[in-house]
């Protein structure tokens, strides 16, 4: 797998706390190819969110190295705040995220969500800006919502709009967190059909979610998280027909008899 | 199993009532109720004729003292206000320079009802802002093209309120925002500044503030280099003004969720872009009704500049009868006078919020 693409995504032994007590991330080692789309699933709480935020600097962490696009964050040995205000801002304008609650600002219209990054950041003219963001909005298909303001949509058009934003900045990564956890079941499977259309354009994906349907099908390779580490990385095909780790055993036998 | 047709719309059934029996059901529904509505009406019926004939039909419109005098206890003097309404609105502006604080107050008055408006929220708003408060000063301080110069102890009544008012909520404004970000600063020696600060000054008085900016600042300052009292009044009311306002902005940055700060980093903006374009915008949207009940409450405090003598509307209107013997016995109906000025700036300034609210359900309904 990993031997076909140059790698855009490297954790280095990278280690997590909250507060003093609860190791959020340990040991992490994985790195993530150029193109690559890696599912991240495991049992609440075992640091698939805490790991993705990582990856643009959401979350600071305490121990090791991670670099992202050639740009280093957190030295090894560096003290708690690694945060090289511009190595962060780096980072971020070449990682675009989806949230699970979309987290679009209410008092901007959808054409404003997705204009404020590229005009602010990026220094586009408000004309360019805007002609740019209506081109991501028919990419996700919802163009025709772009005066409205975002809690006059319905949760999956809100999280299409969400993506459309992520993409704006030109991103080389896109990170979704549990993007269709906050929504309808009758509107996952817009947001997943979306996500599966980015899957096919080359853009590196790196996924948190519980859609196993979607993992078998996109994913290039799934990570599996427990408490805080990687117990497990395989192919799709591998890893949902013959899990090597007991607790991957039980995760997906847990899913596939839901209640 | 069954399968049923669709139900269409229909609309909902209006009560239909008849007058007596709405009384009914509102004003004497249970005991409790009719005893309430009863006991008002026996009020009314005892306080309001009395009321209005002290008001209205035994009240002398004409600034006529000695038909004043004979209605003394039966019915107002409005003529009191007539005879001495420049005093009490302008106070000790020299009497033959009226037009210049009247049409200072003008020009402000327009100035904040314009930026109120939508349709004024443009580049020009701005520039105008500056435009008239260069008027404004000029206009009051004169000493230029023919104005004789009125120094600002002789400034007086509702120029001065409306200035001091307007200038105050303006300085405070900044202020109270950078001091509500301090407080949630991840500095903690800006963090514990900024808590100090507002915690010191809710502490103290106003009058204790303003005695402080009028009388005990000076002895601080070598002789000679004092700035103008009125200006270290209006310093003195927007500090203090600023640490109440910074709890309410407080408030409304806590109700911002998390995911919007995440939200923006994601998209790459820098913390100062994020409080400006992101959560400033949504957390004093949130508190609009906080806000403007402290800047009512300032533009009423205004009021207590009276004791560093500088006469404001308050002020001036005690200035205006207090030293007449002929009409010193009508400070009550003065009071009324003021007090509806009062009132009405105080309305305007509540529907206003309520109007900003209204658009902004409209923006964010789903």
């Amino acid at each position: 797998m990993l031997n076909h693409y140059a790698s855009i995504i490297r954790f280095e032994r990278v280690n997590k706390w909250y507060g003093r007590d609860f190791h959020a991330l340990r040991d992490i080692e994985l790195e993530i190819g150029r193109g690559e789309r890696v599912v991240v699933c495991g049992p609440s709480g075992s640091g698939k969110s805490t790991l993705i935020r990582c990856i643009n600097a959401l979350e600071p962490f305490e121990q090791g190295r991670l670099v992202v696009d050639g740009v280093a964050l957190g030295a090894e040995g560096s003290a708690k705040d690694n945060a090289d205000e511009r190595a962060v801002q780096q980072v971020r304008r070449r990682v675009g995220m989806v949230f699970q609650q979309f987290n679009l600002f209410p008092h901007l219209s959808v054409l404003d969500n997705l204009t404020l990054g590229p005009r602010h950041v990026a220094r586009l003219s408000r004309r360019e800006a805007e002609a740019q963001a209506l081109a991501q909005l028919e990419r996700v298909h919802i163009a025709e919502q772009a005066h409205k303001f975002p809690l006059q949509l319905s949760g999956g058009q809100q999280q299409r709009v969400a993506i459309a934003r992520a993409l704006c900045l030109a991103p080389q990564i896109l990170l979704f967190d549990e993007p269709t956890s906050a929504l309808d079941p009758e509107m996952v499977q817009e947001v997943l059909d979306v996500m599966t259309d980015l899957a096919g354009q080359g853009i590196t994906m790196v996924c948190v979610t519980h859609e196993m349907d979607f993992a078998r099908s996109v994913a290039d390779r799934i990570v599996f998280m427990d408490q805080g580490q990687i117990v497990e990385e395989a192919a799709p095909a591998a890893f949902f027909s013959q899990p090597e780790s007991a607790r991957a055993q039980q995760f997906l036998a847990k899913l596939h008899r839901p209640g | 199993m069954a399968v049923w047709p669709m139900i269409p719309a229909r609309a909902a059934p209006v009560r239909q009532d008849s007058w007596l029996a709405w009384v009914r059901r509102e004003l004497f529904g249970g005991w409790l109720n009719a005893l309430t509505t009863l006991a008002l009406l026996a009020w009314a019926v005892s306080a309001l004729p009395g009321l209005a004939d002290w008001t209205l039909w035994q009240a002398v419109w004409r600034p006529d003292a000695d038909a004043c005098q004979a209605a003394r206890g039966s019915g107002a003097c409005w003529g009191v206000i007539a005879e001495k309404q420049r005093l009490i609105l302008l106070g000790r502006y020299p009497t033959p320079e009226h037009w210049r604080p009247v049409l200072a107050s003008g020009l402000l008055l327009a100035l904040v009802v314009a930026s109120g408006l939508r349709r004024c929220w443009n580049r020009w708003l701005l520039p105008a802002w500056l435009l008239v408060w260069a008027a404004f000063f000029a206009l009051m301080a004169g000493g230029f093209a023919g104005l004789a110069p009125v120094p600002t102890e002789r400034w007086g009544g509702l120029p001065l309120t409306l200035m001091l008012a307007t200038l105050s909520i303006l300085l405070a404004c900044p202020l109270a925002v950078l001091l509500a970000l301090g407080r949630r600063s991840r500095l903690p020696a800006i963090r514990v500044l900024c808590a100090c600060y507002v915690e010191l000054v809710r502490g103290v008085p106003l009058i204790s503030v303003l005695f402080m900016a009028s009388f005990l600042f000076p002895l601080f300052l070598p002789a000679g280099t004092t700035p103008d009292v009125l200006l270290r009044v209006l310093l003195g009311i927007a500090l203090f003004a600023a640490a109440y306002l910074a709890e309410t902005v407080r408030a409304g940055l806590q109700s911002v969720p998390a995911g919007q700060v995440d939200a923006a980093a994601s998209i790459g903006l820098g913390w100062w872009q994020t409080q400006r374009l992101v959560v400033l915008p949504q957390a004093l949207g949130a508190v609009v009704p906080g806000l403007m009940n402290s800047f009512i409450s300032i533009f009423k405090d205004s009021s207590l500049i009276t004791i560093v003598s500088l006469y404001e509307l308050t002020g001036s209107l005690g200035l205006a009868l207090s030293g007449d013997p002929v009409w010193r016995p009508y400070m009550i109906e003065g009071y009324c006078f003021i007090t509806a000025i009062y009132f009405v700036v105080c309305a305007a300034m509540s529907r206003y919020s309520l109007w900003v609210e209204r658009q902004q359900a409209h923006a964010l309904t789903r």
